[in-house]
């Protein structure tokens, strides 16, 4: 077990590391598009008396390498500091936004994830059977389309008729029940859209063991189809399946602006095309790094995960 | 020469009828909203959604440049004037206002009025919300504006205004959106506070997500604010803005894409607005640079292209077209009888040889960040203009940063206006010499003489002249192509009642579609 520590201690600080390259390169690309915020904050009607003025508040005079030191300290000592464009602390600005973010992402992981295991086992199981085509045909129709264009069909099924609402409004006194029940149709959205990837995974994965001697001998024992897979397969397929399930929540935390647009979901997606467009560099350098932070905690996790699901790595000789 | 009709001369029927002649609808109401309009009705809560809003809105005055933070200014705030839905200015915070000499203004504050937070609204109040715009360390954008004002004062129940040259069209300003007026301490505004003394009071505010308001019970005017409370929602993806209107999930959307305004009428339940104001889109020159500093070419352009098919290809008919004049149907002073140039060849190759030219090359460049369908009127420009051999290569450029590496940095580009409730406010932005928005670098000199000969008059006659011919030199001397007039488009509910009359002004009517309207 020491080993699975030290390996969390060694990947933790090498996040770290990452996190601290990362900060670098997206300041510097935000330094290399056109304009400032300055300029994007007073737009059209600019003048260069009103920018200049504007620079100066801001502190967009400053060299690059100076502001980034500033940024540096502060968020070291846990202040990400106000967003530049109208002051609200960074902090506040990004908690409302990282939960419903973080809810939405849960809401669908807990649809798509236990779907596409078993829909995958079960192809496995029927493999080349009517069901086995079926099912791939629907998961491979559903990721092929893109993600704006399953929101507007679900939205003409089931918005339009009045079953569902076609926009979420989350307010102080909105319950969990009415967070379910506003969120069903972009979490169903994005479980359209992963459940493909993760299904397919878990169906070659088991096949593929399927072909190996332990199976061969244990449907010689007569050992039931069903046991066969759950017992003797799934196990040892555990370790890709983890990985592809890992990869596909990091989606669902950081690349679903799209599914936020259409459904006017108030997640951190928006939030950080705003900051973009507008080069307010706090907020963009704060939400990338929540981003590169669930990659980075992700991936450990599903590290971690496959290093114990599987006995060869656990019992190092 | 007859006498030019102005707006307020046009009552929502010659509106139609108008439309109608010119084929285009370009004002829909359904019969049921005209009783309706007689008696407004206290209740409900009107849910807007709108086609902007960041979440880098703040509440800084000086800064608010989309419809989101104006409609929620407008809920909240009030300002000296108001531009009435007859575009005329009427009285707000500011009782009346008088000059003598068009140089020193005298605003006459309205008393017994207090903010939401319980302050009683003083002169100092007033004179700091404007002082907020002036100054080196300003960064409103209006800042502009106020730099022919030398002085503004407190005296009793007065504000005091001197400008340092005279100005008819002073008390204009005082109804742009940028000068709410706020709370002071010391002589300065909060601009991070949204307190007002507007008719509703700001409950929570989430930048780039919604607003919710609830009326304000203390509020000054007894036949406006209307509705118990407010939501304000940014929508930003026109099909979620109609699915949101088609599921009831909101009262009304602006900004509706006018390729589904047939199928949203065939649906039944909800009414088109469609309002024709100053708003124009732009193909501005500049006019410093050859070939655009030859007049003749400039006029082969605007012979070049085919207005019409403009208005009813890139507006769906949603608009009117302009005559390279940027002085809208809306204005006071309009030019009706300015002469219409249509689509025609062969006058353009006219121009271009007398420009000692044979055929033409240019670049337009143009971004849907321009104006929506930038792109796609600036390659019905480049088909039609091929006709008379000119050939335009359309450069499509990207939505982000146009403002910053197009606009005013091509030769020859894609923009908009918003329009102005006043002539002089859109000749000296965009027209006079060295504005820092004139964006075609256009200088002459009889123009500009007029334009501020034309400030100081006070006889309506002359001043009507001086503008139309003004107007009659932008258009035929100008260095912008002005191809269309877009129309205000809304939708709503048919529970919403509207008054007989939409202010021209801006989009919303006005911005104040929250303070007129009401639940039928």
């Amino acid at each position: 077990m020491a080993h699975v520590w030290r390996m969390i201690g060694q990947r933790l600080l090498f996040g770290l590391l990452t996190l601290f390259i990362i900060s670098v390169v997206i300041f510097g690309a935000t330094e290399l598009l056109p304009g400032d915020l300055a300029r994007e904050l007073l737009g059209q009607s600019a003048t260069p008396e009103t920018l200049a003025a504007l620079r100066e508040q801001l502190g967009l005079n400053d060299p690059a390498p100076l502001r980034y030191w500033n940024w540096l300290t502060s968020a070291l000592q846990g202040d990400f500091g106000v967003s530049m464009g109208n002051k609200r602390p960074i902090a506040d600005l990004i908690a409302a936004r990282l939960g419903n973010t973080l809810f939405l992402a849960a809401y669908a992981a807990a649809m798509a994830v236990p779907l596409s295991l078993l829909l995958g086992v079960l192809a496995a199981l029927w493999r080349n059977s009517i069901f086995d085509r079926a099912v791939n045909a629907m998961a491979l129709t559903s990721i092929s389309f893109p993600e704006f264009f399953v929101a507007y069909i679900l939205i003409v099924w089931l918005a339009q008729s009045g079953v569902f609402p076609s926009m979420v409004r989350f307010s102080a006194s909105t319950t969990f029940g009415d967070r379910l029940y506003m969120s069903f149709l972009p979490a169903l959205t994005l479980t359209l859209v992963v459940t493909a990837h993760m299904m397919r995974m878990t169906r070659a994965a088991i096949i593929n063991l399927l072909a190996s001697p332990y199976i061969e001998m244990a449907r010689l024992k007569g050992i039931s189809p069903w046991r066969i897979v759950v017992r003797h397969a799934v196990p040892n397929a555990l370790a890709p399946i983890i990985n592809v399930v890992a990869l596909n929540l990091a989606y669902l935390i950081t690349g679903v602006v799209v599914v936020e647009v259409v459904f006017v979901y108030p997640g951190l997606g928006q939030l950080m095309v705003d900051a973009v467009s507008n080069r307010d560099i706090a907020v963009v350098q704060a939400v990338a790094l929540i981003f590169a932070s669930a990659y980075v905690l992700l991936n450990l996790l599903a590290d971690v995960l496959s290093t114990l699901s599987n006995p060869r790595l656990m019992h190092q000789r | 020469m007859t006498q030019p009709r102005t707006f307020t001369d046009i009552s929502r029927r010659g509106v139609i009828r108008g439309a109608a002649t010119i084929g285009a609808a370009a004002l829909i109401l359904p019969a049921s909203l005209r009783p309706a309009a007689a008696q407004p009705k206290p209740g409900g809560v009107f849910r807007v959604g709108i086609g902007h809003g960041s979440t880098t809105d703040g509440l800084d005055p000086g800064l608010w440049d989309n419809l989101y933070a104006q409609t929620f200014a407008a809920a909240r705030h009030n300002q000296l004037i108001e531009v009435d839905a007859n575009t005329q200015l009427a009285p707000e915070l500011a009782e009346r206002w008088e000059t003598t000499d068009g140089t020193t203004w005298t605003f006459k504050i309205r008393e017994g009025v207090t903010f939401h937070s319980g302050k009683t609204m003083t002169v100092d109040d007033v004179v700091a919300s404007l002082n907020h715009h002036r100054g080196d360390d300003s960064t409103s954008a209006v800042k502009p504006f106020f730099e022919p004002v030398t002085d503004i004062k407190a005296d009793g129940q007065n504000v005091v205004v001197t400008l340092n040259a005279a100005n008819a069209d002073f008390a204009y300003l005082m109804s742009d959106y940028h000068l709410p007026i706020m709370p002071s301490t010391d002589g300065k505004i909060d601009p991070t506070s949204n307190d007002g003394a507007g008719g509703y009071v700001v409950e929570s505010y989430e930048p780039g997500v919604q607003a919710t308001l609830t009326k304000n019970p203390n509020y000054w005017k007894s036949d406006r604010a209307h509705f118990d409370g407010i939501e304000l929602l940014s929508i930003i993806d026109p099909a979620a803005r109609l699915n949101a209107l088609m599921t009831g999930a909101v009262d009304l959307i602006d900004q509706v894409d006018v390729a589904t305004i047939e199928l949203l009428k065939a649906r039944g339940g909800n009414q088109i607005l469609s309002i024709s104001g100053n708003a124009h889109y732009v193909f501005p020159m500049d006019s410093r640079a050859a070939p655009f500093d030859d007049n003749n070419v400039r006029l082969a352009l605007k012979y070049g292209l085919d207005r019409q098919e403009m208005v009813d290809k890139i507006l769906g008919g949603h608009g009117s077209v302009a005559n390279d004049n940027p002085i809208g149907p809306a204005s006071r002073y309009f030019f009706t009888d300015l002469e219409a140039k249509s689509y025609d060849p062969d006058k353009a190759k006219f121009y271009l040889k007398e420009a000692g030219m044979e055929t033409l090359d240019v670049t337009l460049t143009a971004a849907d960040a321009a104006f929506t369908g930038a792109v796609d009127a600036a390659v019905l420009f480049s088909e039609k203009a091929a006709g008379a051999g000119i050939n335009i290569t359309v450069e499509r450029a990207p939505n982000d940063g146009y403002w910053d590496n197009v606009w005013m940095k091509k030769p020859f580009c894609a923009s908009y206006w918003g329009g102005r409730p006043v002539e002089d406010q859109m000749f000296t932005t965009a027209y006079s010499s060295g504005a820092a928005w004139n964006d075609s670098f256009w200088d002459h000199t009889r123009f500009n003489e007029l334009l501020v000969e034309a400030r100081a008059v006070v006889d309506e006659d002359k001043r009507r002249e001086m503008y139309q011919e003004m107007q009659q030199i932008v258009s035929f001397e100008g260095s912008v192509v002005i191809p269309m007039y877009n129309n205000y488009v809304m939708a709503l509910s048919d529970k919403v009642a509207t008054p007989e009359k939409i202010s021209a002004n801006w989009n919303l009517d006005g911005f104040r579609c929250v303070e007129r309207w009401w639940f039928a």
